[in-house]
């Protein structure tokens, strides 16, 4: 089966319905991504970046596409509730990839908007001219190029300059079919001069179905922006979801992202920062725990293409059963960004010997005056640590635990939102012990 | 409390222990000296319970039950105590939360509820000020960025914690000061009752100006050489071990 020729086939066939319901700076993109995808196709295990995770094979398979927003008449307030209540956030709804709607508990401040893609493209349009596939690059990427090709919907944020947005603004995905689901999800984040903005973005499966998600995510920071981004991916373990998250720095901005993936058949993650304004600074932090045949894949570029900029890298997994696992990091710094810090670290725990975990680090630097780390490690728990926990009268069982959930508390530490930190330590709690950890409300029939 | 009978320990196909034999009663000091390489904490890790180590041959009984069939934490559960000459610094695992779990293990072992948080700082502070530990341990993981001092404080803090039956102390006094050294001793010394008993295993004789043995024991190439009372250690002290190669040979 070439897929390459069945997504061109289905575009083909469905390209009036796709724009006739889509805004037209969204469809003035999709001739440039037609090319590239033609071009590039369906990343395999010959793309170097996708050696461990070649997509031609994980996309097989038959996948219906929704060509329009909520098919279904199904209430989501009344059977979608998030179990946090005291995450106290604005929440929006994304139904298969398609804005469904923003639960707003407090007045948003002057000039915030929050609302779904398509829609601010034609209310924005000033902003998607300057930003709307600025940052993710079609000719780079077939992954990329399929998302722009069949973008329709997904969440807009725009946090004007001098603001701050104080609850967090959380977007949940959610997956509802009785037949298996590809879904493009297209998402642009614009944070203004000095203004700071909290995201908390989750999945949600409420059905037993194979969902094949292709999300792509634009962040702009402008000067002074704090951006802290929050990802907990969360899916059942016949989906499949492919995320592009691209950001762009201005000078003295800060990114922050946390990365936690718990559930999920096949997660792969691409993250792309730019540094483009000096002084700015990213942090890239993942962590993710599988088990069972999972596969999780994190590809980072950080590009240092500025002078005085900080990155900071930090993955960690913990492998089980049959999983496996790559993380590719590549630190890019160029001729004239001077004084450029950057730090990266991988590290994997195997607990089984049928794990396999791939790690790349990968430094290219043509700057003379620069600070630079990379480390991997791919081991087992320690024993003598094991040791000394169990001479103390504490369980085999219990003593792993404790070992693993210090291996994997570096990581969900570093979550700026209490609460939210608080339900992520119970989530990776219970998914170490080997027990679900969705959210309670969550149709636990998706397993 | 404790009967070793001939018991021969391999490590990776080496011979290490060949022979010990042993007998700790209830409200005995025990001291093992030896060199370097006889095979005196690879006796404390196998009354321990590593796994490492193969047990060719003989039999240890602790409180009337075999020793070697329990796991490490049955051990611990049933009063055993090793203190490490070398602790294990973990990283992300916080000493409170470490200390809290392996005490309502053994409470849980005994049959005991699990200790309440308030009773548990008390404890803490109590055993803190009896061992002499200042460490700050809030917010701390377990030996991480200790010096070498702190560490073999803090396992004598947890000793006084999980109160042993039968503590077994393995170079508690390599590279501590004079003054860490007393303190150190003054913690075991704090901690002997009628119904414990403690084995220190030592190179030098200069903890036991501190904590005053009622058994010295010498290990050479495997094997206890000589046994007798305190007087021994000095004398070891005097000649050296070479003198015990004389000796036995």
């Amino acid at each position: 089966m070439d897929i390459k020729q069945d997504l061109i086939t289905l575009f083909q066939q469905n390209t009036s319905v796709l724009e006739s319901g889509s805004g037209k700076i969204l469809n003035n993109y999709r001739e440039q991504a037609f090319r590239d995808f033609d071009k590039l196709g369906i990343p395999t295990s010959k793309n170097e970046a996708y050696k461990y995770t070649p997509l031609d094979k994980y996309m097989q398979g038959n996948y219906d596409m929704e060509l329009n927003a909520n098919p279904f008449k199904i209430d989501l307030q009344d059977i979608f509730k998030c179990d946090i209540p005291e995450l106290d956030t604005q929440v929006v709804l994304v139904l298969n990839g398609f804005f469904y709607s923003v639960n707003q508990t407090e007045q948003l401040p002057e000039g915030v908007v929050v609302c779904g893609l398509n829609e601010a493209s034609v209310r924005f349009p000033d902003l998607f001219h300057k930003h709307y596939s600025h940052y993710a690059d079609t000719s780079a990427d077939g992954i990329v190029a399929l998302n722009t090709l069949f973008a329709q919907d997904g969440v807009f944020v725009y946090v004007p300059a001098n603001k701050t947005v104080e609850k967090p603004i959380q977007i949940i995905n959610l997956s509802h079919s009785y037949k298996n689901l590809r879904i493009t999800r297209r998402n642009l984040i614009v944070a203004g001069e000095n203004s700071r903005v909290n995201l908390v973005v989750c999945d949600h499966t409420l059905c037993q179905q194979s969902y094949l998600a292709n999300s792509l995510t634009e962040i702009y920071a402008g000067r002074n922006a704090v951006i802290d981004y929050n990802r907990l991916q969360n899916e059942n373990h016949l989906s499949i979801q492919i995320n592009n998250l691209f950001v762009h720095q201005e000078e003295n901005s800060r990114f922050t992202s946390n990365n936690i993936s718990l559930h999920g058949g096949l997660i792969r993650n691409n993250v792309y920062a730019t540094l483009n304004g000096p002084h700015s600074e990213t942090n890239l932090y993942g962590l993710f725990l599988s088990d069972d045949k999972q596969h999780v894949a994190n590809y980072i570029l950080v590009d240092h293409a500025s002078p005085n900029c900080t990155s900071n890298q930090l993955f960690k997994g913990i492998l089980d059963d049959d999983a496996t696992g790559s993380f590719n990091g590549k630190i890019l710094v160029r001729k004239d960004s001077q004084k450029t810090q950057a730090y990266q670290k991988n590290n994997n725990i195997l607990l089984s010997t049928a794990a396999r975990m791939n790690t790349k680090p990968h430094l290219e630097i043509y700057a003379d005056d620069v600070k630079c780390s990379h480390g991997a490690t791919v081991g087992q728990l320690d024993m003598e640590a094991m040791f000394y926990l169990r001479s103390r009268g504490i369980g085999e069982k219990e003593s792993r635990h404790l070992l693993m959930y210090a291996f994997a508390n570096e990581i969900v530490s570093k979550i700026s939102i209490p609460v939210l930190k608080d339900r992520i330590i119970e989530l990776v709690d219970k998914r170490l012990r080997g027990e679900l950890s969705r959210c309670s409300n969550c149709d636990i029939r998706c397993g | 409390m404790l009967e070793i009978k001939d018991l021969f320990v391999s490590i990776n196909g080496k011979e290490i222990l060949k022979g010990i034999s042993l007998e700790v009663k209830a409200g005995e000091v025990h001291a093992i000296m030896g060199p370097n390489g006889s095979g005196k904490s690879t006796l404390a890790a196998a009354l321990a319970g590593r796994d490492d180590f193969e047990i060719t041959n003989g039999s240890v009984t602790y409180m009337g039950e075999d020793l070697l069939e329990m796991k490490p934490e049955e051990r611990a559960r049933k009063g055993l105590f090793l203190g490490f000459q070398y602790p294990v610094e973990i990283p992300g695992v916080s000493i409170v939360n470490f200390l809290k779990t392996a005490l309502n293990e053994l409470r849980k072992f005994k049959g005991l509820e699990p200790i309440s948080a308030s009773d548990f700082l008390k404890k803490m502070r109590e055993k803190k000020d009896l061992v002499g530990l200042t460490t700050n341990l809030a917010n701390r993981s377990v030996n991480e960025g200790f010096s070498g001092g702190e560490k073999k404080k803090n396992e004598i803090f947890q000793m006084a914690m999980l109160e042993p039956r039968l503590a077994i102390l393995d170079e508690t006094d390599s590279g501590l000061d004079i003054d860490a050294l007393k303190t150190v001793a003054n913690g075991v010394n704090n901690l002997r009752r009628k119904d414990n008993a403690t084995i220190i295993i030592t190179h030098y004789q200069r903890l036991l100006e501190h904590i005053i043995p009622d058994f010295v024991h010498v290990l050479y190439k495997g094997r206890i050489v000589k046994s007798s009372g305190k007087e021994l250690a000095l004398e070891l002290e005097e000649k050296g071990y070479e003198w015990m190669e004389n000796e036995t040979e």
